[in-house]
């Protein structure tokens, strides 16, 4: 009998029933391997549902720091009768199958090359606990109990956290911790030493969190100062509002009136959410929205509006796979093309590429300053990988000394100081940016008419072709003063001589990396170029102009990203080949490394739209 | 057509009790039809705001996409105005006044752009009882797109091709009854007399103030051998003897005694019959006043004045308590949690 024998560097599936209370059990092992200070990627992967369908829940746990998600499953845990077969089947040789076995396995369980680990947990759970409620969700602590064995977890990380959980339950806190007590005996009475897996501690978790995006950007949102949320609830952006919330509940409520500081407005749509956040946008406060894909293509007639008539909003966008409603509860990087040129007519927008929490709360605070700045939509490139799932992540970071950066904002003692007549569109810095009020400012002075339509640089209305170029023109000189404001992209050069160059974005970051480190073990250099904004600084295009081939990494079908290069940068088509992952699944180091080899073998593979499936 | 308004005012225009003229409160010169209802709408705004009167650089004027929606360019030029997209105006004036609940909100809208393109919005900011004064210029058609019939045209109305309208129409005011609106009215931009007062009282309700204002447009009902000519329509105004003769270039006008009902044939050929509202009715009842519309209407007839008012209406600031300093005055110090709130918020995640 083969046996997987790994310390700290293994994957955990396990498959649940959807609405069981599974999350939080399966969460706290995830929790307890990061506390012990392994580096731990925890991945649920759910279905678009309530109750009822099968889930799964996958745990890297890698001592070397890889946060990608792996493939491959070495253990798992399968509590759901609906796809026992199909995980018995997709575990690893050599690998674990931890099942319930009050039911015994099904006839066409036969594999030879797999360890089975049979716990009665329903049986267990029925003869300790009667209520019927509390044994569904305690039949997932007796399984962790039992894994905290046979993984050799520490003990005392799983009590603390359920005591630290159930602060405020003793009661709860007990039954838990007697569930964890039955698996953990069980496990050690019938399969002591059954399992070749373990964790080890490390020394190493430093400042690190776990933490998951849409929670950091509503933090973000927060320390930015954001007061007014206009929203329409979608998986998986849903979260980002409700912890906006959460957290405006805790730190923006007046002490001696208990009223609010903030207001979200749940709206009838998209379109609606992002007109409110435009309208308190453009009234002084700072706003936003956050959506998904289908919520983008409803926003794409603001975002418009939003980029001519020049009003700051941030909007994020929690990407999930499309077209259309797509794979709601799955995870893509498909609206890049979407979001950069949303709306009809010369439009381009703003974009922020988050990899990680830490990054996430710090491109929600620039947004809203980038916003401000350049009076014009930004868009928070996130995604329901990042914005769901828990991430190791460096602490969110603050600097007290910061200050707001509102742009050019005039109040009344300011419009009293003109010398000369003021022009809500009149450019007189040269940069594109032109200088704004708010409602109320002031009696006389400083009133204009924003308007979607052709308007002159005092925002009249006008249908005058050379006013109106030349309104569309210093658009045009404003992007290019955003492309200096953008933080710029991030450069690893591995060998100077290196021929070719990888660039990615997001949530592609982790994989990359790591298929990069796996294919400089067999020798091959490749630099790396992440991706934070568009429009791109200089520092992408000199990347790509030193390199002979560039590899472009993303997680959609056609290459998008790829093609905003080649549309913006004017590079050779054939130069830039993508490398790509849209199956809704987190994209792994695995998937880049094989078809990194077989861009690499064939000779004259270039870019284009074709599925990887169907490359030579 | 060179439009040329003259900048003389008699020197001793008097002024209001903030010291403004009305001039302060005027815009620009229309550029909408000579003779459009719409402008009579704009005017009376002008007035109500003179006369209330509030300053005019705190009224924020909002619109979305129509000849009804080009108007806010005619008024408040003191004012900041958005002219939003279509259908959208409720949106943007939620945003605008969740940022600052210290100004005064003016949208006005059009039919196509409510009870169309703007349905969705225009029930949500309804039942979220903003503090917005909603102004609809109900002509029944599609002007700028050139007559098309639009929601609110009645059933069996004809359209400038001699088509009668085979669709329901929406009635504005009950669906705003229905939805909770707190002050709901309906006139006409013909009568002044009662425009000025509902737009001084619904500029002065806290919540939602709907006042569906039905204004002829008077450019796609004139094609020779139409029922809605101009002059078909000039000779039924004469004949009812409710109008004036009015040139084209001029604003209609009807003024009729209190409680007195009056049949006005539109420009489009339908017939209205205006009637005040009742004395005696009881304009704080939902139920009585959806039961006195639907009355009104199964006899021809369309109900103006006030038709609904609650007077414990709650805007959506005192729904969601937020702050009684607007939101856009609240200053960093008072919006950022800091550096040490965020260590403790990190710990949580370790």
């Amino acid at each position: 009998m083969s046996r997987i024998e790994k310390v700290n560097d293994f994957v955990v599936r396990f498959a649940n029933v959807n609405g069981t209370g599974s999350a939080s059990a399966n969460n706290l092992f995830a929790m307890a391997i990061y506390r012990m200070g392994v580096p731990v990627t925890p991945k649920n992967i759910f279905p678009s549902n309530i109750q009822g369908l099968p889930t799964w829940f996958e745990v890297r746990v890698s001592g070397r720091g890889y946060l990608a998600r792996r493939g491959g499953i070495d253990l798992t845990v399968a509590v759901n009768g609906q796809t026992l077969v199909q995980d018995y089947n997709e575990v690893l040789p050599g690998g674990y199958f931890l099942y319930d076995s009050t039911k015994r396995l099904p006839d066409d369980c036969r594999r030879s090359d797999l360890n089975v680990i049979a716990i009665p947990l329903t049986q267990l759970c029925n003869d300790a606990f009667t209520d019927a409620r509390l044994r569904q969700l305690l039949k997932n602590i007796i399984y962790i109990g039992a894994l905290a064995r046979l993984l050799n977890i520490d003990h005392a990380v799983l009590t603390s956290a359920i005591n630290s959980q159930f602060a405020k339950k003793p009661q709860l806190a007990e039954s838990n911790l007697q569930a964890l007590e039955i698996g953990y005996t069980y496990a050690g009475e019938h399969f002591d030493g059954a399992c070749g897996l373990r964790v080890e501690p490390l020394p190493t978790r430093g400042e690190a969190i776990l933490m998951d995006g849409n929670s950091a950007l509503a933090l973000g949102a927060i320390y930015a100062g954001a007061t007014v949320a206009g929203w329409y609830p979608i998986t998986p952006s849903t979260t980002v509002v409700e912890a906006f919330e959460r957290y405006a509940n805790r730190y923006r409520i007046e002490a001696d009136t208990g009223r609010k500081r903030f207001a979200i407005i749940q709206a009838e749509d998209e379109l609606a959410a992002i007109g409110i956040a435009i309208g308190a946008s453009w009234n002084g406060a700072r706003a936003f929205t956050a959506t998904s894909g289908p919520g983008l293509s409803l926003m794409a007639e603001f975002l418009g509006l939003a980029y001519y008539a020049e009003i700051p909003v941030v909007l994020m966008d929690i990407q999930r796979a499309g077209p259309s409603t797509g794979m709601p509860t799955r995870t893509q990087q498909s609206d890049v093309l979407d979001a950069a040129y949303a709306s009809h007519g010369d439009t381009r927008h703003v974009l922020l590429f988050p990899c990680d929490p830490g990054e996430c709360f710090e491109m929600a605070v620039d947004a809203f300053d980038l916003a401000d700045r350049l009076q014009t939509p930004v868009i928070i490139m996130s995604d329901l990988d990042l914005g769901m799932n828990d991430h190791l992540s460096p602490p969110l970071t603050w600097d007290d000394s910061r200050r707001y950066d509102r742009g050019k904002v005039l109040d009344a003692a300011a419009l009293d100081a003109l010398a000369t007549k003021w022009g809500r569109y009149l450019d007189v810095d040269g940069d594109g940016i032109c200088y704004r009020t708010y409602p109320g400012t002031h009696p006389s002075k400083g009133a204009y008419f924003t308007r979607g339509t052709s308007h002159n640089e005092y925002s009249g209305y006008t249908e005058d072709n050379t006013i109106y170029r030349r309104g569309m023109e210093r658009l045009a000189r404003k992007w290019q003063t955003a492309r200096a404001l953008m933080p710029p992209a991030e450069e690893t050069i591995r060998a100077a001589g290196a021929s070719i160059g990888a660039v990615y974005y997001g949530t592609t970051a982790q994989a990359a990396a790591e298929a990069i480190d796996l294919l400089a073990a067999e020798g091959l250099q490749i630099n790396m170029l992440r991706l934070k904004a568009f429009p791109f600084g200089p520092e992408v295009a000199a990347f790509i102009d030193r390199h002979d081939r560039i590899l472009v990494i993303e997680q959609n079908r056609d290459g998008q990203m790829r093609l905003l290069l080649i549309n913006e940068g004017d590079f050779p088509p054939a130069k830039l080949s993508s490398v790509v992952n849209f199956d809704g699944l987190p994209i792994t180091a695995a998937i880049i490394v094989e078809q990194i080899r077989a861009l690499l073998s064939s000779p004259d593979a270039g870019g284009g739209i074709e599925t990887p499936g169907e490359r030579p | 057509m060179t439009f040329v308004r003259p900048t003389f005012r008699h020197p001793q225009q008097p002024a209001n009790a903030l010291g403004y003229t009305r001039k302060d409160y005027e815009g620009l010169i229309s550029t909408l039809c000579a003779g459009c209802g719409h402008d009579s709408i704009s005017s009376a705004i002008i007035q109500a705001c003179f006369e209330i009167p509030v300053e005019p650089h705190k009224v924020v004027k909002m619109s979305g996409i129509g000849c009804s929606s080009k108007t806010p360019a005619y008024y408040l030029d003191r004012s900041h105005g958005f002219n939003s997209v279509h259908g959208r105006m409720p949106s943007i004036a939620t945003g605008a006044n969740m940022a600052n609940r210290d100004l005064i909100y003016l949208g006005v809208s059009g039919d196509g752009d409510t009870a169309s393109i703007g349905m969705g919005q225009f029930i949500h900011v309804l039942r979220r009882d903003l503090n917005l004064t909603y102004v609809v210029m109900n002509n029944g058609c599609y002007g700028l797109t050139k007559g098309q019939d639009s929601a609110t045209a009645d059933r069996g109305s004809r359209s400038k091709k001699g088509v009668p309208n085979p669709f329901e129409s929406i009635d504005l005011c009950e669906m705003a009854i229905q939805l909770g609106a707190g002050f709901v009215a309906r006139s006409f931009s013909g009568d002044k007399q009662q425009l000025v007062p509902l737009l001084k009282a619904a500029l002065l309700h806290q919540g939602v103030a709907l006042i569906d204002v039905i204004s002829p447009c008077v450019t796609f009902n004139n094609t020779s051998g139409s029922t809605k000519s101009y002059q078909y329509v000039r000779d039924h105004i004469e004949a009812t003897g409710t109008f004036d003769f009015i040139p084209l270039r001029q604003e209609i006008v009807v003024e009729y005694d209190e409680g007195a009902t009056q049949e006005v044939t539109m420009h489009d050929g339908s017939v209205i019959h205006l009637h005040k509202s009742i004395s005696g009715v009881d304009v704080t009842s939902r139920r009585l006043a959806l039961d006195l519309l639907e009355a009104e209407r199964a006899q021809g007839r369309l109900l103006t004045g006030i038709l609904f008012l609650d007077p414990d209406s709650e805007d959506t600031h005192s729904i969601l308590k937020t702050s009684l300093t607007p939101l856009n005055h609240l200053t960093q110090d008072e919006l950022c949690p800091g550096a040490a709130a965020l260590d403790e918020i990190n710990q949580r995640f370790r």
